[in-house]
């Protein structure tokens, strides 16, 4: 690498990087098989892809600007919950659905972004975990609006574009899910592969050489955790509008930390770390609880501590680890 | 109304007392080694159920489980050290988090197949069950004991980290771990020590914490959070810090809960967020 990227300019080395692969194109059409082979299980693939799309917004802060955040289910929950009420309260809309959502989410995001980026280590989790709680607890005693630990109920989804309804084969859902993070996708390869996303590595690396530099780290910070909690927005609005209930367990610390678990296992750092972490992760939950769903979070923990002892990079990461000799010769 | 003050004043302290035995170790061993030790709980549920299985299918007395209650937990968690955490001092926050978050999900599924997702409920003897009664306000006789034995053990940590020989190598260790281990204090046997005296603490704390809070597999995951803040608002290393932060906390959870039950824990989430955003090093933390 480093004879390679010594004669290349900057702007060669990220128009480089931005190129698609060929692995990358299989990737995206293999997601449209379930059509054809699982026709039964498009309900948890559509879970699945919602899942991915949260797990990349929290990539976006952890693995890129190394922001260790242990509430974000927060602002998923904050998407859920702005969709669902929108729907019960008479507009269904799906798509102005998402849109409100990444609005709410993002403001609050940004909101914080204050506090956040002014803190690093303890302090940022214990903060990022206490606004996680602050919100679960305000949802919880706010039951007029959010319907308390029964959850809420009544959401009616109109029709995708007037036309696709949401049935009980889920067709409608995964198609708009998976689409929905595409899009998103697409958004944040172009984000990590622009100088911004330059300097969010930079910042993860080291924060407080950045500005040395002449890149303002706060402000790289705040902006990059606004996205992110706008993109967890989206993909809490996607669960309420396809599943049409949201409980209180949207916002809750466990999902923060299956989150960071499902990132970690399948490579933070890396956007297609989060996809690969949360298909694993909801599949494999979806064979085991079947046997013994108490003991599920015994196999978690087992992982956890193996990712961090054996593959510190994720799966993605041990994948490239053993590629790396044959892309070299 | 005077009373009913006096009251919830009284039992937040005992309760912060609880929170204090729990979180003493945490605070320490983070000050030390900064290592962001999230299974502190499950240690501390080791040691309240030590305490439940042998009172409940052995008949121990109550005050006989305490001191195993101390040494299993201790135990179990020098096992975790040295085999596990030792390699992650030098490793980042992320890892630290992930592979102690995993230690707490193991945890709970463990106690849950061995002990069933129950609450393990224990029968006190009658002398600490009644309450006294003093200018006409009930003090029970257990949250006494809370105090008491919390004060003590308060005492004796201070004692000892300000005048022997082993206190001031903590100390040491605390204050510049590359520092101290320039002057030949081995910081990691100091270390592994701390860590054991921190965790036995927390294992006689949930040994404590059965008859006022239950005892369930979740213990580990729902206190995590309580010593978590008492630990981040107290300032790390401090012992003071977490007394005067465990004390705040106990008072402050239920006087909240007495006064204006409809906000529950909300209040305590922004106390310490606004503490912390205040200062971000804690109450008494110097870092």
């Amino acid at each position: 690498m480093t004879v390679a990227s010594a004669t290349l300019t900057p702007q060669q080395y990220l128009t480089r990087l931005t190129r698609w692969r060929v692995i990358e194109v299989l990737f995206w059409l293999s997601l449209l098989l379930p059509y054809v082979l699982f026709p039964d299980y498009l309900a948890l693939a559509s879970q699945i892809a919602i899942t991915a799309l949260f797990a990349l917004s929290l990539d976006l802060i952890l693995g890129y600007a190394g922001i260790v955040s242990l509430g974000h289910a927060a602002f998923f929950g904050l998407g859920a919950y702005t969709a669902g009420i929108l729907s019960k309260y008479g507009w269904g809309e799906p798509i102005t659905g998402l849109i409100a959502a990444s609005i709410v989410a993002g403001a609050v995001g940004y909101a914080t972004s204050f506090v956040i980026a002014r803190f690093r280590h303890l302090a940022l989790i214990m903060l990022t975990m206490g606004f996680g709680l602050l919100l679960g607890e305000l949802a919880n005693s706010a039951g007029g609006l959010t319907g308390g630990v029964d959850g809420l109920q009544g959401i009616n989804t109109w029709p995708l574009l007037g036309v696709f309804t949401f049935g009980l084969f889920a067709k409608t859902a995964y198609g708009y899910s998976l689409c929905v993070l595409f899009l998103v996708f697409l958004f944040a390869r172009r984000l990590i592969h622009s100088p911004f996303g330059l300097a969010l590595r930079g910042i993860r690396e080291n924060a407080i050489r950045m500005p040395a530099i002449g890149a303002p780290s706060r402000a790289h910070i705040q902006l990059i955790y606004t996205i992110s909690a706008a993109i967890a927005g989206i993909a809490g609005a996607l669960l309420a509008q396809t599943t049409e209930t949201v409980s209180l367990d949207s916002l809750s610390f466990e999902r923060s930390a299956e989150l960071l678990v499902m990132l970690v296992l399948g490579g933070a750092g890396r956007l297609y770390g989060g996809l690969i972490g949360a298909a694993i992760f909801m599949i494999a939950r979806d064979q085991f609880s079947g046997i013994a769903p108490q003991y599920w979070y015994f196999w978690i923990g087992v992982l956890l501590v193996l990712v961090v002892m054996v593959l510190p990079n994720g799966v993605l990461g041990g994948l490239a680890k053993l590629a790396a000799p044959w892309r070299r010769k | 109304m005077l009373p009913p003050v006096i009251g919830v004043l009284f039992d937040g302290f005992a309760y912060g007392m609880l929170l204090f035995l729990l979180s003493v170790g945490q605070s320490v061993t983070l000050g030390m080694m900064n290592f962001i030790n999230l299974a502190h709980c499950s240690f501390a549920m080791v040691g309240g159920y030590v305490t439940a299985i042998l009172m409940n299918r052995y008949g121990w007395p109550f005050f006989a489980t305490l001191p195993l209650a101390f040494v299993i937990s201790a135990a179990v968690s020098v096992l975790f050290e040295r085999t596990l955490y030792r390699r992650l001092y030098r490793a980042t926050d992320l890892d630290q988090v992930l592979l102690t978050i995993g230690i707490v999900f193991i945890s709970v599924a463990a106690m849950a197949y061995f002990f069933t997702t129950a609450q393990q409920p224990i029968q006190l003897p009658s002398y600490l069950r009644g309450s006294v009664r003093f200018k006409g306000i009930d003090f029970a006789v257990y949250r006494i004991l809370l105090i008491v034995l919390a004060l003590a053990i308060t005492v004796i940590l201070v004692w000892s980290l300000e005048y022997t020989r082993f206190g001031a190598k903590v100390r040491a260790a605390v204050d510049n771990q590359r520092m101290a281990s320039g002057l030949g204090i081995n910081v990691d046997g100091t270390f592994a020590i701390t860590f054991a005296l921190g965790s036995g603490l927390a294992g006689l704390g949930g040994a404590l914490a059965i008859n006022i809070v239950g005892l369930d597999p979740s213990f580990a995951f729902t206190y995590l959070v309580y010593v978590l803040i008492v630990v981040s608002v107290g300032g790390l290393g401090s012992i003071s810090g977490s007394f005067v932060a465990a004390a705040l906390l106990g008072i402050s959870d239920i006087a909240g809960k007495y006064y204006v039950p409809q906000i529950g824990a909300f209040l305590i989430y922004l106390v310490m967020i606004s503490l912390l955003m205040w200062r971000p090093t804690g109450l008494f933390g110097r870092r």
